[in-house]
């Protein structure tokens, strides 16, 4: 592909920073907090300067990335309801995954697995943001109860949890359609590209409607 | 502080286990409560030879003072005003860390070596390794560990372990006069307190016994109670277990969470070498086309 044919804009310089700004608060967050979670990964606190460092560290990273994907989704939440042909793309999940995207129902702007792990962001950091300030303890944990604060630590490994495996999963999709880390680098799409991936919202773009 | 003399039965936060060939006699302090008259001398004691001095409080209608544990304060001397029987009793307990043979701080401790449990029961928090997280807090089923404000380290009773690894007695058994603090090895203390609750049986109290909780697989810190059947009359928990909440946070979760991490990873790269790069289909052939020309 050359770079006269990306005619599309698929994402705007500061859709993608911030895009950028989530995914590299994302990366400090979560190499972080894998460092606190199991013994065989502490040694990832030297990336942040030592255990002390990567304790006060990391509540913040989390609260700039919760901030940063709030602002995204100002932006893109609306392009992520889930209607009937997602319901049916979902079904038919192993034609996704067996690269037989022609069988696929029209897609859209993003298609269904996106739209699912845009909620699921939605819910995992949302539950994040919360259980992390109960355990917070240079600030708020002594404000909570024993129990609430047990709990609140349970619910936030389980929410990275999902929330690790959810990006992931992105991660993976990025590299696996090639074109996508280059849309979100340069913004731009060809229209093979983006009829191939993103039929509806390519007829959308091209009838002038979006 | 983590004492050569003494041998690490765990380390917080390691998954394979620590040199272990060694056997050694276990520890444990008594407090009879029975015995004890609220002086306060185990408090000083304590302050003297960890070299404490916490700030000065404030009076909030009781001899309890402080009010409550702090980094500087390990031991607290908390008075009771209960009528259990329709009679009104004055209960003294001193409380502090309790020494948990499945101690729930250690096993929250995300740092590896900032608690340790020595072979004679002793646990102990390394402060230098401690990163201040309060993760020893929510594990713990006392509510013993405090994090200082001023350096975000973990503090509580290290039951002198730097006295006891010489021969010595901790220093609050040294300075109580009437013998309601006793120290030696946990069989002989178990003795002892077996001996004192026949006397207090004796005596009228029907319910006195021992407080060695099972949920927490004993302790290296017991009390004799005068109504052990109520021990939350002394604000102790019935059954102190660690929270099935903490044993699966740091237990079952963190193998599981990481073999699905990798696994899905390792899917990831199968799947790519299954199916290939997804393309786009026209734009090939406009490449082929291209070469052509």
């Amino acid at each position: 592909m050359s770079s006269e044919d990306e005619t599309i804009v698929r994402y705007n310089a500061s859709e993608r920073i911030n895009h950028w700004i989530v995914a590299i608060t994302f990366f400090l967050a979560a190499l972080s907090g894998l460092a606190l979670f199991h013994p065989s990964l502490f040694f990832l606190t030297d990336l942040f300067g030592g255990g002390p460092w990567t304790r006060i560290l990391h509540p913040w990273t989390g609260i700039v990335m919760v901030v940063a994907f709030a602002l995204m989704a100002r932006w893109m939440w609306r392009d992520n309801y889930l209607n009937e042909s997602d319901r049916r793309w979902l079904f038919q999940i192993w034609d996704v995954i067996g690269n037989r995207e022609e069988r696929l129902p029209p897609v859209g702007r993003y298609n269904a697995g996106q739209k699912v792990l845009f909620w699921v962001l939605v819910v995992s950091l949302a539950l994040l943001l919360l259980t992390g300030l109960v355990i917070w303890y240079a600030y708020f944990a002594l404000l909570f109860p024993l129990w609430l604060r047990q709990a609140a630590a349970v619910i936030h490994a389980l929410a990275a949890f999902v929330l690790v495996e959810g990006i992931i999963v992105h991660i993976y999709a990025s590299i696996w359609v090639k074109g996508s880390i280059h849309a979100m680098v340069s913004g731009k799409v060809t229209p093979a590209w983006a009829r191939q991936h993103h039929p509806e919202w390519y007829r959308e773009i091209s009838t002038g409607k979006a | 502080m983590p004492l050569q003399s003494l041998d690490i039965a765990a380390r917080s936060a390691t998954t394979l286990p620590s040199p272990n060939i060694r056997r050694t006699e276990e520890v444990a302090k008594l407090i009879d409560i029975s015995k004890c008259i609220g002086c306060k001398a185990c408090q000083a004691a304590c302050m003297e030879w960890n070299d404490l001095r916490d700030d000065v409080g404030f009076n909030f209608g009781s001899y309890q003072n402080p009010a409550d544990l702090t980094p500087a304060s390990w031991t607290l001397m908390r008075f009771y005003e209960v009528e259990p029987a329709g009679q009104l009793e004055w209960l003294i307990r001193k409380d502090g860390c309790m020494h948990c043979a499945d101690p729930g701080c250690l096993e929250a401790c995300p740092s590896p070596g900032a608690i340790v449990k020595y072979s004679n029961g002793i646990v102990d928090f390394v402060e230098e390794n401690c990163i201040g997280c309060g993760y020893c807090v929510t594990g713990c089923p006392f509510n013993i560990p405090r994090i200082s404000q001023k350096d975000n380290k973990a503090y509580k009773c290290t039951l002198c372990s730097d006295r006891v690894a010489v021969g010595l007695e901790p220093a609050c058994i040294k300075a109580c006069p009437t013998q309601a603090l006793v120290f030696g090895t946990k069989r002989a203390m178990r003795e002892h307190a077996a001996e004192r609750v026949a006397e207090l049986q004796e005596r009228g109290f029907k319910n006195a016994g021992i407080y060695d909780p099972e949920g927490v697989n004993g302790t290296h810190v017991i009390y004799v109670l005068q109504h052990a059947d109520q021990p939350e009359l002394y604000e102790l928990p019935n059954n102190p277990t660690v929270s099935p909440l903490v044993k699966l946070w740091k237990g079952i979760a963190k193998p599981l969470a990481m073999l699905a991490l990798g696994a899905s990873v390792l899917v990831g790269f199968l799947h790519y070498v299954d199916v290939g790069p997804n393309e786009v289909k026209g734009e090939k052939k406009t490449d082929d086309q291209k070469e052509k020309h």
